[in-house]
């Protein structure tokens, strides 16, 4: 289980990697410190720029820290060239050796490590069948499809029986349809491995839907690890709330607090429990987040949290979202899940009052 | 609404009489020299009959046959050495952190092909002469293929440069990834990916080789004819059909050469 500490495969201490010099430095890496563990589903998940796949080539030696310690199995790898780190690639454009065919390149790494040949094939046989490619094994890399593509690159950095494997967004190539099915196999491949997998990722609903833990990553930082609930239901920054999901952000002034949860009053002077994360000490004037799935509507005005006029309403087959442009001038959307009776039906220009769930609006920092 | 054309430049006026006039401006003197190498008369501008005897006197000619031994042992070795030089060159100078004085060296590597060749040639000679005069020493047709290893370098070095630029870099990063040592990620992934280019390059030496001219007729000594000089010796006699054979015989070896190795280029890229 994830919730459980186990043995790290991966500890990351204290790195820092800058590029360039002079006036033109510029910190990729701002010292960051994270462990993976064994057998983990572990994704890097932020914004292009902010430091993930620096971070990921740091892990598989491409590039080398400009200062801490990178530590495998509590072995610190960091001054090692990659073809001496029992840590395993798959790249975003899956770098297949066009000159070799499936097989072959399955093989490649198991030969470069001098199995013997029997044990080599034995391998790339049991790696065809995994990614099932058995038929395709004699083709030229060129003569397969992306998706087929894909699944040899898996295959090929799966067969050395590396400690730990790094993606790199290697399923942003895909269209939508073979992507989620891929994302399904990589759990699987995962599962039956039971290898670590580091992920890295810009993409935040395959983040939630395929991790163990998920780190947040800007601006060369990583700001908050935690299960795909933690950082989706709790996030510690504004940042990571914005950047997961949707999510209504409300001014209010803090009244009072204690034990981790605030009072906010709203411009409407209704007020409202919000919690807040652990190191922080939110004062005067904050802005609350909440999802709009948190949130529902209510017909009577005066029953609401906050109130509001209904502005727009987007049908979206499975939920509706309902836009209300608050009495205070905000906007904050509704997401309503549709079931067959749905109870009220609301028009656009109607006033509207909106209730919070138990525990729904956090306060975070800015 | 109307589709939207592409600019075609085949659609221009005028374009299709100028491409013909230029292939015509091309290719015509090459085949009228072709054409007077089977006339049964003796000279080359005026026709009487069809024969292949030029051709037959052609291979009889021991003056060809030396100066076309030595045209291919001083091509083959110098299209060997240079290719293998500039292969080294080109790695050293793509593969490696960005160091002081890599500008320069691409500018003093692809030098000789803005130096006037003449100027090459003189100083060439003048530094064998030097040699020559300073140890005693001369390497006889050693100085013929030394000259032409130098001056075939930067035309070996453009296509595997051009190749080697052209190359994915994740490939060799893969390569160490899957535990390859740097040595046999070159054996295995850079240099057979490399072929198509160094077989280019390695054309393009031999072609350049084998018909100099400039700096060979000033390096070579006696008995160092090659086939550019013999052409060139005959041409000062009275002229026979004979020099539109071996011409074309040049010519055919040379077409031969290209062929094979643009197929076998296209063959291993794919």
């Amino acid at each position: 289980m994830p919730e459980q500490p186990g043995k790290n495969a991966i500890e990351v201490r204290g790195v820092r990697k800058v590029f360039g010099t002079g006036e033109n430095q510029v910190a990729a890496l701002d010292t960051v410190s994270v462990s993976i563990r064994e057998n983990e589903f572990f994704t890097l998940l932020g914004p292009s720029g902010c430091g993930k796949t620096t971070l990921l080539r740091l892990i598989a030696g491409f590039d080398f820290p400009t200062a801490g310690e990178i530590l495998l199995h509590g072995q610190d790898i960091a001054p090692l060239p990659p073809f001496k780190r029992p840590v395993n690639t798959v790249f975003q454009s899956y770098a297949l050796f066009p000159h070799m065919t499936v097989a072959q390149n399955i093989g490649f790494g198991l030969e470069m490590l001098g199995k013997p040949k029997g044990e080599t094939e034995a391998r790339v046989a049991q790696m065809l069948k995994l990614v099932k490619m058995e038929a395709l094994k004699a083709r030229r890399t060129s003569q397969i499809s992306g998706g087929q593509q894909q699944r040899v690159a898996l295959a090929r950095a799966l067969a050395p029986q590396p400690k730990v494997l790094l993606l790199d967004e290697p399923l942003s190539a895909l269209d939508y349809k073979l992507r989620k099915e891929m994302q399904i196999e990589l759990k699987r491949l995962q599962n039956e491995t039971g290898i670590t997998f580091i992920f890295v990722t810009h993409d935040q609903e395959e983040a939630l839907t395929m991790s163990d833990r998920i780190a947040v990553m800007s601006a060369g930082k990583i700001l908050q690890v935690g299960t795909p609930r933690d950082i989706y239901d709790r996030p510690a920054e504004r940042f990571v709330a914005d950047f997961i999901g949707e999510t209504n952000f409300l001014p209010g002034t803090v009244v009072s607090k204690q034990a981790g949860v605030a009072t906010v009053k709203f411009a409407s002077n209704a007020t409202i429990a919000a919690g807040y994360p652990e190191g922080f000490d939110p004062t005067d004037e904050v802005t609350l987040v909440v999802r709009p799935e948190h949130a529902d509507l209510v017909p009577d005005p005066a029953k609401g949290t906050i109130a509001g006029t209904l502005s727009n309403i987007v049908y979206f087959g499975t939920d509706t979202h309902y836009h209300v442009k608050l009495d205070g001038g905000d906007n904050f959307i509704v997401r309503h899940q549709n079931s067959r009776s749905s109870p009220v039906t609301y028009a656009t220009g109607a006033k509207v009052g909106i209730q919070f769930e138990e525990d729904a609006a956090r306060v975070l920092k800015d | 609404m109307a589709e939207p054309r592409v600019m075609d430049i085949k659609d221009q006026p005028g374009f299709r009489s100028i491409a013909i006039i230029c292939l015509l401006v091309l290719y015509i003197p090459v085949l009228i020299l072709m054409i007077f190498s089977f006339n049964s008369g003796s000279l080359v501008t005026h026709w009487e009959g069809v024969t292949l005897n030029w051709y037959g006197s052609a291979f009889l000619n021991e003056e060809f046959h030396s100066a076309a031994k030595n045209t291919l042992i001083i091509s083959v070795t110098a299209t060997i050495v240079s290719t293998i030089c500039a292969t080294l060159a080109a790695i050293g100078m793509t593969r490696v952190k960005p160091w002081r004085g890599l500008a320069a060296a691409f500018m003093v590597i692809n030098l000789p092909l803005m130096v006037p060749e003449i100027i090459t040639a003189v100083a060439t000679l003048s530094f064998f002469a030097l040699i020559a005069g300073t140890f005693g020493l001369n390497f006889g047709i050693g100085n013929l293929i030394f000259a032409h290893t130098v001056f075939c370098i930067p035309f070996a070095y453009m296509p595997i440069r051009a190749r080697l630029e052209d190359m994915d870099l994740t490939l060799e990063y893969a390569a160490a990834d899957l535990y390859a040592t740097p040595w046999n990620a070159f054996k295995r992934i850079t240099l057979p990916l490399l072929v198509p280019g160094i077989m280019s390059g390695a054309a393009l030496a031999f072609i350049v080789s084998f018909d100099d001219f400039t700096i060979t007729q000033l390096v070579a000594g006696p008995g160092q004819t090659t086939l550019p000089l013999y052409i060139w010796n005959q041409i000062r006699r009275p002229m026979t059909p004979e020099i539109n054979a071996i011409s074309t015989i040049l010519l055919l070896v040379s077409i031969l050469f290209v062929s094979v190795s643009f197929l076998i280029a296209r063959r291993r890229a794919k």
